[in-house]
């Protein structure tokens, strides 16, 4: 009897500590990763790298400023496109939760949410590529867009289902209309935590490679031309990481700081950004 | 009645853009398969049983990549799936309350992290290690299909790997929002007849057991799609093979690949055909993941909970 009770408890906390060792052992590759990028990084991170072209092979130096800008560039007109679809997609859902169509919104935006990087980028070559024979900034934006879209709806639509009924009761009781309630009342109550959402979805989509690959292409340039092929940083990281070339591999790791950096500040911005949301809301 | 129409002007202006996101789910489906129509109409379904990928004969079978997708999306999960479960298990049910939204920030950090960073620190780093580690075998164990080759250190073993880092921190979140999911009262019921701690989280687990598949299968999904960190680090040799230490290659990785060599037609449609089989392979498991969770926080929600079970939620 005692003996039992003994190896029952024996086996739980074997069993805690393996636990906690899964925990070690998802760790240690986030430390490494974050360890190699740092110190590999920083011996190739300069102003240069910000504000140079990139050099030809052999000749030492270089930066990756056409990168970089065409990385804002692309960035940016993925949000034009998806920040408003998204948005507003999320108040349908959120103001007309329970409908069969609302349902069928939700289940799209899950399906495009899981729909892998590579296919979306198949999917604007073939509608934004091919018919103009042209890799360009646009294809790229819009592949890049189709990806935030459903992030940016389920945030919006998470966020809004938060904000207390009865301030939406109080708009109608005083006779505002649905459309008044909602973008009077109670967007605004939750905006800052669709900024944030926003703010999020940008930096893991500035992280992507693979929509953009045949899209907007690359580009050893600087060009801020929309119908033209333009460099990102990601994709200039991807060609040079499987390069033959010491410096570029320099210059590869050097990318990836700025990219694991932006995605580092956002996350801490957006944590702080919820922390004080959750205090306001008394959560 | 002027309310009314602004109402109803509001329900069907919002909804518009609601619409987009289905439009572009179809939309998707409909071109990929209007683009692959060529690649389709002359290989028909031998295109999933042939080995041989010679673009320059215009000879196409896809069958080493959807089997390096497989082998190497399922080596993942079998890898990930029980730290994935150990993580979410600690977090929720033993985890000191200080320690518990730093430990939720780091995996969801790990998440946060670009494939693209993982596929450089995978070449330079994991790689080399890898290779060590194949070198190191002993001969005996290397007679073994399943190790045999020579060591590249690309291949199998490190496309498992780096998928399995990546996806753990999709699977244990939904796992830990599972777990969240399972009644109070199932943990003190089993307390209260006497059992240990781990024989609690177990009937917890038990009692979740739906939403755990789910939130495996999630994880499944996202290996099964991943490109550059595994384009990186695979190998890029169109071949099936048993043997962990082969480079092989999966369908992610053809298309990142070769979309912008493919010189011909029927090149491309070949590749286009293996992002619809990609596109509708992501999509059944997606769904089928999704099912089983939300059918899991159903069922936990319309549980009869125990009068008792409501002060203790009120402390917690």
């Amino acid at each position: 009897m005692t003996s039992s009770r003994s190896r029952r408890k024996t086996w739980s906390s074997i069993f805690v500590a393996l636990c906690a060792c899964a925990v070690l052992l998802a760790l240690i590759p986030l430390a490494l990763i974050l360890f190699f990028v740092v110190s590999q990084g920083i011996q190739a991170l300069n102003l240069e790298f910000f504000t140079n072209m990139p050099k030809p092979v052999g000749e030492p130096g270089g930066g990756m400023a056409n990168a970089i800008t065409g990385t804002l560039i692309l960035v940016s007109l993925g949000s034009l496109m998806a920040v408003p679809i998204g948005v507003l997609s999320g108040v349908y859902t959120s103001e007309y939760a329970g409908t069969r169509f609302a349902a069928l919104v939700r289940f799209a935006a899950d399906t495009l949410n899981g729909v892998p990087s590579i296919v979306i980028g198949v999917f604007v070559y073939g509608i934004a590529v091919l018919p103009f024979k042209q890799f360009s900034a646009i294809a790229g934006g819009i592949a890049l867009g189709v990806m935030m879209i459903p992030i940016i709806a389920r945030t919006t639509e998470e966020l809004l289902l938060l904000v207390p009924e009865t301030m939406r009761e109080g708009a109608l009781a005083l006779g505002a209309t649905r459309a008044r309630a909602v973008f009077t009342v109670v967007l605004p109550s939750a905006l800052p935590g669709i900024v944030t959402g926003i703010v999020l979805a940008l930096a893991r989509i500035a992280g992507e490679t693979a929509p953009l690959l045949f899209t907007s292409f690359n580009n050893r340039f600087f060009t801020t031309k929309l119908t033209q092929p333009i460099a990102s940083l990601t994709v200039q990281v991807f060609s040079y990481a499987i390069s033959p070339y010491q410096d570029w591999h320099r210059q590869a790791w050097a990318g990836a700081l700025v990219l694991v950096t932006i995605v580092l500040l956002c996350s801490l911005l957006a944590r702080v950004a919820t922390r004080r949301l959750e205090g306001m809301h008394g959560r | 009645m002027v309310k009314r129409s602004y109402d109803l002007g509001f329900r069907l202006g919002t909804g518009l853009f609601g619409i987009v996101l289905v439009l572009v789910v179809v939309a998707i489906g409909f071109e990929l398969t209007r683009q692959s129509m060529l690649s389709i109409q002359k290989f028909g379904f031998n295109f999933w049983r042939t080995e041989i990928w010679d673009p320059v004969a215009g000879n196409f079978g896809a069958l080493p990549f959807i089997w390096g997708t497989l082998y190497s999306s399922i080596l993942a999960l079998l890898l990930a799936a029980p730290i994935a479960l150990g993580i979410a298990v600690f977090i929720s049910e033993l985890s000191p309350a200080a320690l518990r939204q730093p430990l939720v920030f780091l995996t969801e950090l790990l998440a946060a992290i670009p494939s693209i960073v993982y596929g450089l620190w995978g070449i330079f780093v994991m790689v080399p290690a890898v290779r060590a580690f194949e070198t190191a075998m002993p001969a005996s164990l290397r007679q073994w299909p399943v190790l045999s080759g020579p060591p590249f250190g690309v291949g199998m073993l490190s496309a498992g790997l780096i998928l399995a880092i990546m996806v753990i921190p999709f699977t244990s979140s939904v796992a830990r929002e599972v777990l969240k999911s399972v009644p109070m009262a199932q943990r003190e019921g089993a307390y209260a007849l006497g059992a240990t701690r781990f024989e609690a989280i177990a009937a917890a687990l038990f009692y979740a057991r739906t939403g755990i598949v789910g939130a495996v299968m999630l994880g499944f999904g996202r290996a099964l799609g991943e490109t550059m960190a595994v384009t990186m680090v695979i190998g890029n040799n169109p071949q099936v093979s048993l043997s962990l230490f082969a480079p092989q290659y999966t369908m992610a990785a053809v298309i990142a690949n070769e979309f912008t060599e493919a010189a011909d037609e029927l090149y491309l449609d070949a590749l286009i055909e293996i992002g619809l089989v990609l596109f509708v392979i992501t999509l059944i498991v997606n769904s089928l993941s999704r099912l089983l969770i939300w059918s899991m926080a159903r069922s936990a929600k319309t549980a009869p909970a125990p009068a008792a079970a409501t002060p203790a939620d009120a402390v917690a």
